[in-house]
């Protein structure tokens, strides 16, 4: 008789800890085929909320870390990720029927652009900072700074568009709630699992699965909440209205980006979008 | 206490300098013209004399404007090389510098403010804006933001420094290669309409800037109309919010400066007198009149006695009254509406049991006036110590740790600008690091610079203003 194989639960991942929603709910996550794979955790608004809770609370700690620190915790997670790189092409075939050539890509890319992003952390103040030179006698510098807690809410694109999205928020100091792919949430647990093992303190990503249209109005209306990333949002009208709710206290926002090449190398600007500059002035005297 | 060793003779400043029409119009495509709308007044706010007659911008004329900017846009500023735009940007300099005093003149009877310090502040830092980007024109591809222009800038600017910020929206627009149209504050629309000669003067081509006057109505027209690519505002919060909500949607590039509540922290090592000149200069400048102000003292304990005593018997020197003497540290509350809720705000401190002090002093008769003012017992709960209260009123907190004053400092929405006063190198470094503000300024307050980016955190808004920053503003960016 064959083995009756042991199935996953999967759950969410909020503060460093992997939690069923508190609502009690769950939905179903089809495979390629329209078979069942797995039934995963439907966040719920208190969901939401616990998560930025634990992005909050991470963040004093995250963003003071040394940018060498942050490094070095970001490239731990591409070491981790390769070797469960098998996992994550065999999540990724089921999930998205896409062949073991295109996964395989896939995993590459995105292990490479943890990599990518991971030598960025100490190199970034030193491209998009500055020494202003004013007319009089003061020492003048300006450099980047977080904005705080950021909510994402990521692609289509379950491995490589998660990981595009959240690695420039994290590596630049930022702690995030990410809303992942409701068609493909699986793969962003299982990086949620990766992140776990990694040195990542827990709070600093947080990872939500169940309804864009149920949570992310939560996250864009959140006072606590510093920016929000509106890259995988598809429906204009939600989007729309995220930007508005943002407004009520002045989020920094990234307008929808539904047809971006993830396969590309990214610039800058995923960096710099949720960083603040910040200029300090001290008199030259003796 | 004695409150004056001994008293001034009045130096006024000539107001023959300058040439005030009775009535003004819209300055579109190069010309002044009369626009659809009505009309309004604008007053001197130290003597409330009426000085013109300013047209009231409609929706038609602002598509007006816009159409004008666009087409100059298309045919002649965007494909103009940065080499010769830089030299538009100089030949204004220049002129700015030229005319300095009559722009300096013009401001104090408009805004208010003293004429030292629109002298000696404000229109020398107007024309180094001009004279900083001007430079840029031709170097953009050195900037790391790309060198391609947005379109048209849709610019709407507040009363408090009428023509600085006319300069830190348009210099930058400029140099990039982009067209705007702007609206200046309706209090204070004078020096932007002078502006507009100078643009004439410096054979400017039509419609490249383009200032429409009006209230409300005319900057929400600007920052919906459809055919504006960038909308730049400065101002309060509460608009700074209606205008990320009218965005929604859109592809229009936002920036946007809005309110402040600085914390000022004084440490026990600091050198006193030079806090005390840092606390004056940082909320009396300007009639407090400034979104960066120094509006919330935090003092450490121990010296909370001494700085206080000092802090008043120096107030007492402050001398208020005619924006046109040359003698006058602080000018007149902009605004009749602006006198009215920063009253209102300090007797809200009073209710809430903090304790005022005015430094004594004889306010003239006529016009808008409020005495330097000063809340000592003042508690994190109080609307004082959390609302933008942009007038001349100062509240005083205290600290015992430098984690203490970090956690206060940073108990606000707001996140513009702060202010660290201490001998100690480290304990400047380490509170710099910790404060989440957008300048944070160190054993000094209220510096300004062109090639400085400014700009805040939070609900302070988004963008820098400024500097090699000042052009992201204003480029499609090398990432986009």
């Amino acid at each position: 008789m064959s083995r009756i194989d042991v199935r996953k639960t999967y759950k969410l991942y909020i503060g460093g800890q992997f939690p069923r929603s508190e609502s009690g709910r769950s939905y179903i996550v089809n495979d390629a085929k329209g078979r069942l794979m797995a039934n995963a955790a439907q966040a719920s608004r208190k969901d939401a909320r616990d998560a930025v809770v634990a992005a909050r609370a991470a963040f004093g700690g995250w963003s003071g870390k040394t940018a060498y620190n942050r490094a070095q915790v970001v490239y731990r997670i591409a070491e981790v990720m390769e070797g469960r790189r098998e996992q994550f092409e065999a999540e990724l075939r089921a999930s998205e029927g896409i062949t073991a050539a295109k996964a395989r890509t896939y995993v590459d890319a995105a292990i490479d652009r943890l990599v990518w992003y991971a030598g960025w952390a100490d190199k970034l103040t030193q491209v998009v900072g500055n020494a202003n030179p004013v007319a009089g006698p003061y020492f003048n510098l300006s450099t980047p700074e977080p904005s705080g807690v950021v909510a994402v809410v990521a692609p289509r694109g379950a491995l490589l568009g998660l990981v595009s999205v959240v690695a420039p928020l994290i590596v630049t100091g930022n702690t995030v709630v990410v809303i992942a792919s409701e068609q493909n949430p699986l793969t962003a647990i299982t990086l949620g699992e990766v992140m776990a093992t990694s040195d990542l303190p827990g709070g600093v990503v947080n990872v939500l699965t169940g309804s864009q249209a149920e949570i992310a109005p939560w996250l864009a209306s959140h006072m606590d909440v510093n920016g929000i990333d509106l890259t995988g949002v598809e429906d204009e009208a939600l989007a729309t209205e995220l930007e508005v709710a943002a407004a009520d206290n002045l989020k920094r926002v990234r307008r929808p980006e539904p047809d971006t090449d993830w396969l590309a190398e990214p610039g800058l600007d995923r960096m710099t979008r949720f960083q603040e500059t910040k200029t300090v002035w001290h008199p030259i005297g003796v | 206490m004695s409150t004056h060793i001994f008293e001034y003779a009045p130096a006024p400043e000539s107001r023959a300098v300058v040439d005030i029409k009775p009535s003004y119009g819209l300055f579109i495509n190069g010309e002044f013209v009369d626009g659809h709308g009505t009309s309004f007044k604008t007053v001197n706010p130290a003597t409330e004399e009426v000085l013109a007659e300013v047209a009231e911008a409609t929706d038609a004329d602002v598509d007006e404007a816009v159409k004008a900017a666009r087409r100059a846009y298309t045919r002649v500023w965007s494909r103009m090389s940065g080499a010769e735009r830089a030299k538009y940007l100089y030949r204004i300099a220049r002129i700015i510098q030229e005319r300095g005093r009559e722009l300096a003149v013009l401001e104090s009877i408009d805004n208010g403010k003293p004429i030292k310090e629109s002298r000696d502040v404000d229109i020398p830092v107007v024309a180094a804006h001009f004279f900083y980007y001007a430079g840029w024109a031709d170097k953009l591809e050195y900037s790391g933001y790309g060198s391609t222009p947005l379109g048209v800038a849709g610019q709407v600017i507040p009363w408090n420094f009428p023509l600085l910020m006319l300069a830190w929206k348009i210099a930058p627009a400029l140099a990039c290669g982009n067209t705007v149209v702007l609206k200046p504050a309706e209090t204070t629309p004078l020096t932007a309409l002078l502006f507009a000669e100078i643009c004439q003067q410096a054979d400017l081509p039509p419609g490249v800037v383009n200032i429409v006057t009006g209230a409300g109505d005319t900057g929400r027209a600007i920052v919906a109309h459809p055919d504006v690519d960038k909308v730049a505002f400065t101002g309060s919060t509460e608009v700074g919010k209606a205008i990320a909500r009218a965005v929604a949607g859109t592809d229009k590039k936002v920036t946007l400066e809005l309110g402040g509540k600085a914390a000022n922290i004084v440490f026990d090592d600091a050198p006193i007198d030079q806090a005390v000149e840092g606390i004056v200069n940082g909320i009396f400048f300007n009639q407090g009149h400034v979104c960066c102000a120094g509006s919330r003292l935090l003092v450490q304990e121990s010296v909370a006695d001494e700085v206080m005593a000092r802090l008043k018997r120096r107030m007492s020197t402050l001398r208020v009254g005619d924006p046109l003497d040359k003698n006058t540290d602080v000018g007149a509350i902009n605004s009749a509406e602006q006198l009215a809720k920063i009253r209102e705000l300090s007797e809200i401190g009073e209710a809430e049991g903090a304790e005022r002090w005015s430094a004594p002093c004889d306010l003239p008769a006529n016009g808008y006036w409020f005495a330097p003012t000063v809340f000592t017992g003042v508690s994190q709960a109080h609307r004082i110590a959390r609302e933008e209260i942009f007038g001349p009123v100062l509240s005083v907190l205290t600290f015992r740790t430098p984690s203490e004053a970090v956690e206060k400092a940073n108990n606000t929405p707001f996140g513009l600008s702060a202010g660290v006063w201490t001998d100690k190198g480290s304990r400047i470094l380490s509170m710099a690091n910790k404060l989440r503000a957008g300048v944070v300024w160190a054993n000094t307050f209220n510096k300004f610079d062109p090639t400085s980016p400014f700009g805040g955190y939070k609900e302070s808004g988004y963008g820098r203003e400024g500097g090699r920053h000042g052009l992201e503003a204003y480029l499609k960016g090398a990432d986009a």
